[in-house]
């Protein structure tokens, strides 16, 4: 009787998480492209400022990772290519990869390290120090306050993020080719032109701005509903970081099944 | 700002009325009644646990009553629409214990946020305004102050400069003394004061520091374990004879428990969860 219990307590408390989610999401949207909702000159300022940290930071990292992913997706590949003597497919190989997999989810993976998880621990300590609380006493509502602004900084710089990824990605590839496999500069960017078609780079883009969604909408939710005390606070990022990566692979699942059952080739 | 204070003369300012707040499965407040009249100052005492920060909190709708109604200017705010709510809120100014003001923000941002963001005034005429607040408190010059660089009396000074930012009408303060040195804390004291003359506001005052709380109030009420003990003006509760009103005032520490089985029953007594 424990078990059917605990799993039915996790799944109700599951759902109950994803319904707050939804609801945080929907108030940061509303807020965000809704002009009557109270728009304000200060938004583009903050919103800006966020873009800033979320995006234009997070690239030397990112592009050290994308890189090194890059040649390690070559090594990967013309490991078992060369076997057939087909080493010469390694650009297509790490293209499509990239583009469809491993630039979205790397980004994210990065952004969750880096953002996510500093979303939480602003407004968690915001909500420690009863921040909060002043922000509502004063008439402004925390959700389009603080929210709105990473919401809309997320959504435009996550697309950017991934295809800089993308970019490093092949270019850790061509690394490789150039190196290893016998591949010039040129042959090798024209294997990877060829290789690529629209599809692989935008259903990349869509995934990387539904991760933008959830990594914002979790990492927002953490702080909010943080405790009182410091050691809370530290609790709410670790939840943040790690139900981020969680509910990021989950819709990479999604989608990624999503555009495979509906192509008809 | 507009003078609308004239047409509720009559009528009590805030009014708490059968007032019970519970957090999950415990009550912390067991049926509160009490009014506060138009530019008076109210002091809100009690001991840790007696639930003054949650009748506080309750004015100010940063907690939902479970039964029982909050009136403020002759409005039922369980009533009201959300933009009636905020309208209300741009009247009313809260001063938190540890100030509450915006890290990532300068002393003089904290102070121009409300305007910016309620307000289509200039900068320049914004700029003008915060020195103003600020000079009012006693912070003159601190504009460009991070709140980590002040000490905690200036930065309890910043949050009332903040609170004042609207000209609100009503005023509440959650523990103005707390922590602070016994010269610093006058000086809360006497900024209180000098708000109560200056602009004859409605102040609501939550403390457990009798000097200050005798100072400033008009009329004190005094708040144990979720019920009203006393309620009156200064010198009547000066004059209780009541038994824990006298222990509050007169600072009698709780009595040792002396019965053995008393003793037993606290130490396995299962503790209720939650603030109060």
């Amino acid at each position: 009787m424990g078990l059917t219990d605990g799993v039915g307590r996790g799944t109700l408390k599951g759902l109950a998480y994803l319904g707050g989610l939804a609801q945080l999401g929907g108030r940061a949207a509303y807020a965000t492209f809704v002009p009557a909702a109270k728009a304000r000159r200060v938004r583009p300022t903050r919103a800006i400022h966020q873009a800033m940290a979320v995006g234009v930071e997070a690239i030397p990292i990112l592009s050290l990772i994308t890189f090194f992913i890059g040649v390690i997706m070559a090594l990967q590949g013309a490991y078992e290519l060369r076997q057939f003597g087909a080493i010469q497919f390694v650009a297509s190989a790490v293209a499509i990869s990239i583009t469809r997999e491993l630039g979205p989810f790397i980004t994210a993976i990065v952004v969750i390290g880096r953002s996510g998880s500093a979303f939480a621990a602003e407004i968690g300590t915001m909500k420690v120090t009863e921040e909060i609380d002043a922000l509502e006493t004063m008439a402004l509502p925390p959700v389009p306050f603080l929210v709105a602004p990473k919401f809309l900084a997320m959504l435009i710089m996550m697309p950017c993020l991934s295809i800089w990824a993308d970019f490093m990605g092949i270019l850790g590839g061509l690394l490789f080719g150039v190196t290893s496999a016998d591949f010039t500069v040129a042959s090798y960017l024209a294997a990877t032109r060829d290789a690529l078609v629209m599809r692989d780079i935008v259903t990349g883009l869509i995934k990387a701005v539904m991760f933008g969604i959830v990594i914002t909408a979790v990492g927002c939710y953490e702080g909010f509903s943080t405790g009182a005390g410091a050691e809370e606070v530290g609790r709410s990022t670790t939840a943040a970081v790690v139900k981020s990566i969680f509910l990021v692979t989950c819709v990479d699942l999604l989608f990624t099944a999503l555009f495979y059952f509906t192509t008809e080739k | 700002m507009d003078d609308s204070s004239a047409t509720t003369k009559h009528e009590p300012a805030i009014s708490v009325r059968n007032l019970h707040v519970r957090y999950g499965a415990t009550e912390v407040l067991h049926g509160i009644s009490f009014d506060i009249c138009a530019g008076e100052t109210m002091v809100i005492l009690g001991g840790s646990g007696s639930g003054k920060s949650t009748l506080l909190r309750t004015m100010v709708g940063l907690e939902k009553p479970s039964t029982g109604e909050i009136w403020i200017k002759g409005r039922n705010i369980d009533r009201l629409s959300e933009q009636e709510w905020d309208d209300l809120r741009k009247k009313m100014g809260m001063s938190f214990q540890g100030g509450a003001l915006f890290g990532s923000m300068t002393v003089g941002e904290n102070v121009a946020l409300p305007l910016y963001e309620h307000t289509e005034l200039e900068p320049s005429t914004v700029g003008i305004v915060v020195r103003m607040k600020l000079e009012q408190v006693g912070l003159a010059g601190f504009e460009d102050y991070m709140p980590s660089q002040l000490s905690g009396g200036m930065k309890k000074r910043a949050a009332v400069a903040r609170a004042l930012a609207m000209d609100p009408e009503i005023l509440f303060f959650d523990e103005p003394s707390a922590g602070l040195d016994p010269i610093i804390a006058a000086g809360i004291d006497n900024l209180i004061l000098k708000l109560k003359e200056a602009f004859r506001m409605t102040i609501v005052v939550v403390t457990h520091e009798l000097a200050s709380a005798f100072l400033i109030a008009d009329r004190m009420v005094l708040i144990d374990k979720g019920k009203i003990v006393a309620l009156g003006t200064k010198e009547e509760l000066r004059a209780s004879t009541q038994p824990r009103v006298r222990q509050f005032l007169d600072r009698v520490p709780e009595p040792e428990v002396s019965e053995e089985l008393d003793y037993l029953q606290m130490l396995t007594e299962e503790r209720p969860k939650g603030r109060a």
